[in-house]
């Protein structure tokens, strides 16, 4: 771990998006409809773009001359700082959109929250974020509950994809030191704030997509000081793979 | 090319801009979408502020580049280009002419201000058919070529086309 709570904090943010895009980006082409191929597409290009603002702060931070590319091309699975939750497979749509609904309904609240940060450069990278969030938001949220609300077979996916993620949620809204010291300067909100939005939010939004969220579920820890599942080796061998082929590789 | 003999006043230089196109829209220019914020000399550098449409957006840093290449084919060598993400690029920022042109290439404008800007299920806005003028239109999908459309179609006649969103 870094001893500026900031940078682990950049990379975090920037991680998430990270590799996120790279999942979703996988779709380019694999949709099951175009309208859906092309707004992964696009949802991965602005996360991408995201990506490169948090990562581009965190090498600043840093002072040793790394750049966002390097960041994302150079490091190995233990120095990445994103969830659990990004990095679950795609396996199969529901679960991709899904993932994409519990990802976004915190994303948004926490990049509302970080625009009134402290930290000014925390703050326009995040008024930056999150209008294009908004409408990631919308999406998600538009198709969970038609899904959720569809067939027999499409209500069933749902609900199996959110009864297999929902335990990753919870990383995202448990505190630690490198949370809490942005918090009390500021610089970040508390996540309990940010746990309360997500809360109410998603009791209305699973209730009209007629979804369950499971009870009693252990909540799975680690991505944020980079203890991954076994999912996000496989995910960045492919991301790197030229990078490490090609060392210096440039486009 | 040498240096200029007499710098050309801040003016001159948004006049030369507005005619470098939007290389994704062609019709309007990085001018009339409000990309350009800031143009002033800095001593003898003359500094061109620019302002990112959507982070990811492919096309910035052809924008950037574009702008570059027009100024520096006036004479102008000393330049330095900025970026700038706060306050954010909003289609507010879109002039009144920039709003004609995509009308006439066949792209809706933005409607309303960036407040009606999606937000989680806030109502569609009410779109106009670029080519009919018909009200009577519907949402296919809200990402659509580029990161700033949204594909929409016309009922009446019938059309697709691509609706320039609120941001």
């Amino acid at each position: 771990m870094n001893d500026n709570p900031t940078i682990e904090f950049a990379l975090r943010m920037g991680d998430n998006c990270l590799i996120l895009a790279q999942q979703v980006g996988a779709w380019c082409g694999h949709a099951p409809v175009v309208e859906e191929d092309i707004a992964f597409a696009n949802v991965a290009l602005d996360l991408i773009g995201q990506t490169k603002l948090w990562l581009g702060y965190a090498g600043e931070l840093e002072g040793k001359g790394r750049s966002a590319d390097d960041l994302a091309f150079l490091r190995d699975v233990r120095q990445f700082r994103n969830c659990l939750l990004v990095e679950q497979p795609n396996d199969e749509f529901a679960k991709a959109l899904m993932r994409q609904f519990l990802f976004d309904a915190w994303h948004h609240p926490m990049l509302t929250a970080l625009t009134k940060s402290s930290n000014a450069r925390i703050a326009e990278i995040a008024e930056k974020s999150v209008k294009e969030v908004s409408y990631h938001l919308e999406r998600s949220h538009d198709l969970i509950t038609r899904l959720g609300d569809g067939s027999p077979e499409s209500h069933a996916k749902m609900q199996d994809a959110l009864n297999d993620l929902w335990r990753f949620t919870g990383e995202l809204m448990t505190p630690d030191s490198v949370d809490e010291a942005l918090a009390a300067d500021g610089a970040a909100p508390e996540l309990s704030d940010v746990q309360a939005e997500y809360t109410a939010y998603m009791r209305s939004a699973l209730e009209e997509a007629t979804l369950v969220a499971p009870e009693k579920v252990h909540m799975y820890q680690g991505g944020k000081t980079g203890v991954h599942t076994e999912k996000l080796g496989h995910l960045v061998a492919e991301m790197q793979w030229m990078q490490r082929a090609y060392p210096g590789l440039k486009w | 090319m040498s240096a200029l003999a007499t710098k050309p006043s801040t003016d001159d230089v948004w006049g030369w801009l507005e005619e470098v196109p939007d290389p994704e829209i062609p019709a309007v220019s990085v001018v009339d979408l409000g990309i350009v914020r800031d143009v002033e000399w800095k001593g003898g550098t003359l500094v061109v502020t620019v302002t990112p449409t959507y982070s990811g957006c492919p096309a910035t840093s052809f924008i950037s580049r574009a702008i570059e290449m027009a100024i520096r084919a006036r004479g102008i060598d000393d330049l330095k280009m900025e970026t700038r993400i706060s306050p954010a690029w909003t289609t507010d920022w879109i002039s009144d002419a920039g709003r004609e042109k995509l009308r006439e290439f066949g792209i809706a404008p933005p409607v309303g201000g960036a407040a009606s800007c999606a937000g989680a299920l806030k109502v569609p806005p009410v779109v106009t058919c670029p080519r009919c003028g018909s009200t009577h239109t519907e949402r296919v999908s809200q990402f659509g070529s580029t990161p700033c459309k949204a594909s929409y179609r016309c009922l009446d006649c019938l059309e697709p086309f691509d609706y320039f969103k609120s941001f």
